[in-house]
């Protein structure tokens, strides 16, 4: 019998070593796994290298786990924001490294590394800053730039539904890296808001694969969910609206789950 | 000032353009104005490149949905017909040349279409490049949105790229505030002027060589 969950945060971060490559998964907010991030800074790890598009924003998930000084290296496409201030205080003290990677080059080299290939030809960023001693090649009259996969130790990502044999659905663009992600790590780790039975997932819908997964931890609904259905009532932060008006109430129960 | 579009305006212009079917990408900044002007009917397929074709417009404050974002971390919703996927699809649609369109906003354009937009090449900025270098080298076309001078003054058209690149000879037509210009292998072509600005107003701003293509003089 198969059984990729596991009881508790603590358990699902269990074994994260010191100096570990961790991918988070994650669009700004979308898709980052908080709660994981959260119980990964209470099991201590630290010298961490962090591969992820951004690099945290406001106080939470990411952004505090580079407060915590927990982070030696982030592998990021975007680290620069209006929030970004964890990262930026620590990245002018020169406290951690960065290495910059175009989106779409960082989102293959992940693939790539999840799909066992060896390296590529990529024509993302020739003639820019960024290919500045790197190898090129012109292939039918066209120059790319090599480049390599990347994996990691430990992959955490946020789904919305899985089941005990590590299949993931998401929700809309929550979804964003969590896929390929999954595939490039020794040990992927799932916080999902739900883990439902054997056999309730649409087969055609599974976005991952349980083979793909190997630890599945519930931490309940999106405050932005009922009942799986979309009721609202958050900021882009997830934060409850200060004081929804009886109109806007209506409205929101009228919306359904779009 | 009545001979510069402003950026509604310009938006407006951009989004004419735009042919019924084709699938879009359209950057962070001024060129999201253009979702607000594509003609009613026609049936633009946005894409957002953290993982979604079929985007629509931003949502009522209650109903903000931090699931669904777009690409410069902004509430979105979802038209139907819509369809998520993960990363490296998004950016195989476009490094593949399956995306018809981009519409970027940028620091300067070379008259041989390099694109600089990511970085001012300050010493002291945190680097940020995001999905832009991918963008400018992804879709069949470039075109870029952006008012003809700095605040300062300066051109953004240039003959050769001072700031850090995004892309290499990647832009094929520039939409500004004052006028429409194609990337030829001449260099820049004048495609359309606003109000009241001229073809050697125009050379004298960016000191450049400028050539008016023909479909200009018929449509003046």
């Amino acid at each position: 019998m198969i059984d990729k969950t596991v009881a508790d945060l603590r358990e699902a971060v269990a074994g994260i070593a010191d100096g570990a490559t961790v991918m988070v998964g994650g669009f700004g907010r979308a898709g980052q796994p908080v709660e994981l991030i959260d119980a990964l800074i209470d099991a201590g790890a630290s010298e961490l290298t962090i591969v992820s598009n951004n690099a945290g924003g406001g106080d939470l998930g990411l952004a505090r786990l580079i407060a915590e000084g927990r982070v030696r290296k982030v592998v990021c496409s975007f680290p620069r924001q209006t929030d970004s201030w964890h990262f930026d205080r620590a990245y002018r003290e020169g406290r951690l490294e960065l290495e910059l990677v175009p989106q779409g080059n960082l989102a293959e080299r992940i693939r790539a590394a999840g799909a066992g290939i060896g390296a590529f030809y990529s024509p993302t960023a020739v003639g820019t800053p960024l290919a500045e001693g790197r190898e090129h090649r012109e292939i039918d009259g066209r120059t790319y730039l090599l480049e390599h996969p990347i994996r990691a130790d430990v992959t955490l990502i946020s789904g919305l539904r899985a089941d005990r044999w590590g299949n993931v659905v998401y929700r809309r663009t929550a979804r964003n890296f969590a896929p390929i992600m999954a595939t490039a790590a020794r040990t992927t780790v799932v916080q999902v808001d739900e883990i439902v039975p054997l056999g309730a997932l649409d087969p055609e819908a599974i976005v991952t694969p349980g083979i793909f997964v190997d630890r599945v931890v519930a931490v309940g609904g999106r405050r932005w969910l009922r009942d799986g259905a979309f009721v609202g009532g958050v900021d882009l932060q997830g934060e409850p609206l200060a004081a929804p008006t009886a109109e806007l109430a209506t409205a929101q129960t009228a919306g359904g789950d779009r | 000032m009545t001979d510069r579009l402003d950026r509604d305006a310009l938006a407006r212009r951009v989004a004419a353009d735009i042919p019924d079917g084709a699938y879009v990408n359209l950057g962070i900044g001024a060129p999201t104005l253009v979702a607000d002007h594509l003609p009613p009917g026609s049936e633009v397929i946005l894409h957002t490149e953290n993982g979604m074709l079929g985007m629509g417009p931003a949502p009522a404050p209650g109903d903000v949905d931090p699931d669904l974002v777009n690409a410069g971390k902004l509430a979105v919703t979802e038209l139907p017909g819509a369809a998520y996927f993960h990363h490296a699809d998004s950016f195989g649609m476009m490094r593949g040349g399956h995306l018809d369109l981009c519409i970027l906003g940028a620091f300067q354009v070379s008259q041989t279409g390099d694109l600089a937009n990511w970085s001012t090449g300050a010493p002291d900025a945190i680097p940020a490049v995001g999905g832009a270098m991918d963008l400018a080298i992804g879709a069949k076309d470039v075109y870029v949105m952006t008012d003809l001078l700095t605040k300062g003054g300066e051109s953004k058209l240039v003959e050769t790229c001072s700031y850090p690149l995004t892309g290499l000879g990647c832009v094929t037509r520039v939409y500004t505030d004052r006028a429409v210009f194609d990337v030829t292998p001449e260099g820049f072509a004048v495609r359309e002027l606003f109000g009241t600005t001229t073809l050697d107003e125009l050379r004298e701003l960016t000191g450049l060589s400028l050539t008016l293509l023909p479909l200009t003089e018929e449509s003046r």
